[in-house]
């Protein structure tokens, strides 16, 4: 792990409007994420562990502070100039997988892959290169439908690195899976961080997951309230 | 572990190429998303197939309502009473009207109506001066034999192909008539059977000699003999028609018979406009039509994109614009709607004829138009792209986390 910063969070507020009435939902925080970082985020319901992610993500914006990501002001983008920031440099992995039912597990990787230049052959090259590394290449012609719910979490996370990006997100990556499946993905998403030096940032309520990663970080009313770091591996 | 780090960073663009299969990508998307409720897309585009159906039927009977009108010639006028066409003129106007600057050939006709076996019999039966009338009418075109034995035969008749091949007459058949403006049962013998020049010429008429008429009347109701219904006048240029019958009204003002010229399209016009309400209540229900199923189809898109909020909102996530989330609901109700109205185009042809031949002559000339056509695809157009406005928007303004949360 190296310590370059790949996200530098300073001073960053946020809050919500609800029926007129302003709720803050983070507070003034302020840390970095290094280049190479497996980071949990953990905190209970309503701690703003989400909406950091989102901000983090590029998909909500914040109410003031600097969230600069690979040397990026992603705050100051516009609404276009964010999305074609997040497709190059983003991957997602949500709870319920969030794929596209209509789509085969080949599909459904290959998607981010429209927004880019690459070749038909191209692309299907990356996309099962993508997902032998999910062990899921005998099952690339299946619907989401046809897969359980650990196997729809892997084609996600192919989906989520096939466009090789600065960094992954993960919010509640084994929230709707069994123990076992869960097992896999966190196996998954360390190998990625320790193989191939992916940064990762995951929400979690698993305590489980979050040994997974190096660091820790508690969230609580909008406020880091504790920070662990290499928290040890399972 | 190999990955797709191994490989060069792919950069965002748009290469011919890459553009053309991205294209493709979408349209199996739209097409894919199009059937994921078979039953809803179905039922959808059964409504629009119905709605197209029915509007493209509507606008071909209001056509045919004004074909008459349309098809008529520039180089002919029609005369008739000033006080109303129920009102006959004299037989002794043609030779006036004749000496009239700009005027060819004059004809006369007579309204017969009468009935053919039954009222639901009906078609138009005219008594004219067949010497001068059918080269008035070169669209009507008969084999010169079977005109000559018209012509030798004074109790001849000339029967369009339509209406022979509605009621099977045939050359040497007799007609009768029971004559309802003209008492008594009258007996033609069909001579001639005339072929239209071009679909739109009207072939569900009946001519018979107009002396014929004339020589029954002089014995049986002599006070009506010697009168014609109407002045068939060919004249040289179309340009004068305004001043050849302001000529030929000038000439009979003030006599017993005033006359009132017009082209023979305001004469047809005249007749349309004695049934515009009908036509403009048929015009309003074509519309009608459309409005609806665009309700429906604006329901189904927008059931569908409520459904859809979160994979937009994953889309979104993914770096895909607002332009082609709404390309894709516009993609998915287009494709719906332009699948219903193709085969709602299609199978308004045979249901055309069907209606056609159940009206029988009714309508003398229907069939769908190429401009019935264009406004069938163009309602198609309307109310896929209007189906899609509201989703689209909604899609294209989605919040990225509003959308996430909306699991379904």
């Amino acid at each position: 792990m190296t310590s370059t910063p790949i996200v530098q969070i300073r001073h960053l507020f946020k809050s919500y409007r609800r029926g007129g009435q302003v709720v803050p939902v983070l507070h003034d925080l302020s840390f970095d994420i290094a280049e190479g970082e497996y980071l949990a985020l953990m905190g209970p319901s309503g701690s703003g562990k989400s909406t950091l992610l989102n901000l983090i993500a590029g998909i909500d914006k914040p109410d003031s502070g600097e969230l600069r990501i690979g040397g990026e002001e992603i705050s100051r983008l516009s609404e276009s100039e964010l999305a074609d920031w997040r497709a190059t440099n983003i991957g997602f992995v949500f709870q319920f997988y969030n794929l596209m039912p209509v789509l085969s597990a080949f599909e459904n990787v290959e998607l981010p892959l429209l927004l880019t230049g690459l070749s038909r052959r191209d692309r299907r090259e990356r996309v099962q290169l993508a997902l032998e590394m999910v062990s899921l290449v005998d099952r690339m012609a299946h619907y989401p439908s046809e897969l359980s719910g650990g196997q729809q979490q892997r084609v996600a996370i192919a989906r989520a690195i096939i466009t090789d990006p600065l960094l992954i997100v993960a919010d509640e990556p084994t929230g709707d899976l069994d123990r076992v499946s869960a097992a896999e993905i966190l196996g998954l998403l360390e190998r990625l961080n320790r193989e191939l030096g992916k940064t990762i940032v995951m929400v979690t309520h698993d305590q489980r997951a979050s040994e997974r990663a190096n660091v820790i970080k508690h969230l609580d009313k909008g406020e880091l309230v504790e920070s662990g770091t290499d928290a040890v591996a399972v | 572990m190999p990955s797709p780090c191994d490989f060069e960073r792919p950069q965002a663009a748009g290469t011919f190429r890459g553009l053309w299969e991205t294209s493709m990508y979408f349209l199996k998307l739209i097409l894919r998303n199009a059937l994921r409720h078979k039953l809803r897309t179905g039922l959808t585009m059964l409504g629009i197939f119905v709605a197209i159906v029915a509007f493209g039927l509507l606008r071909t009977v209001v056509e045919s309502w004004f074909a008459g009108a349309e098809n008529a010639s520039s180089t002919r006028l029609i005369t008739r009473n000033a006080i109303s066409l129920v009102f006959p003129l004299p037989i002794t106007y043609a030779e006036r009207i004749r000496r009239v600057d700009g005027v060819g050939r004059v004809s006369h006709a007579n309204w017969f109506g009468g009935v053919y076996v039954s009222e639901r019999n009906f078609f138009p039966q005219f008594a004219v001066e067949a010497g001068t009338y059918f080269p008035l009418y070169p669209e009507y075109r008969i084999a010169p034999e079977n005109m000559k034995a018209f012509l030798l035969d004074r109790k001849g008749c000339v029967v369009g192909r339509k209406l022979a091949l509605q009621h099977g007459f045939k050359v040497g058949d007799v007609v009768p008539l029971r004559g309802t403006i003209f008492p008594g049962t009258w007996e033609f013998v069909v001579r001639a059977i005339y072929d239209g020049a071009d679909a739109k010429t009207d072939t569900s008429q009946f001519f018979f000699h107009w002396d014929y008429l004339n020589e029954t009347l002089k014995k049986t109701i002599p006070r009506r003999a010697n009168t014609v219904g109407v002045y068939i006048v060919g004249i040289d240029q179309p340009s004068r028609a305004a001043s050849v019958s302001s000529a030929i009204d000038q000439m009979f003002r003030n006599s017993l018979a005033e006359t009132l010229t017009e082209t023979e399209k305001a004469f047809q016009l005249g007749f349309v406009a004695m049934t515009e309400a009908i036509v403009a209540a048929i015009q309003v229900v074509s519309f009608l039509v459309i409005f609806i199923i665009m309700a429906v189809m604006a329901n189904t898109m927008a059931m569908t994109a409520r459904e859809r909020l979160s994979e937009y909102a994953t889309m979104k996530a993914l770096g895909f614009g607002p332009v082609r989330l709404m390309a894709l609901i516009f993609g998915e109700s287009l494709a719906i709607a332009f699948a219903g109205a193709a085969a709602g185009i299609a199978a308004t042809f045979p249901v055309a004829d069907w209606f056609a031949a159940k009206m029988g002559t009714l309508f003398p000339v229907f069939g769908v138009s190429r401009d019935t056509v264009i406004m069938q695809l163009a309602a198609a157009l309307l109310v896929g792209t209007v189906a899609a406005l509201f989703p689209g928007l909604r899609a294209a303004r989605l919040r990225i986390v509003d959308g996430l949360r909306n699991i379904g």
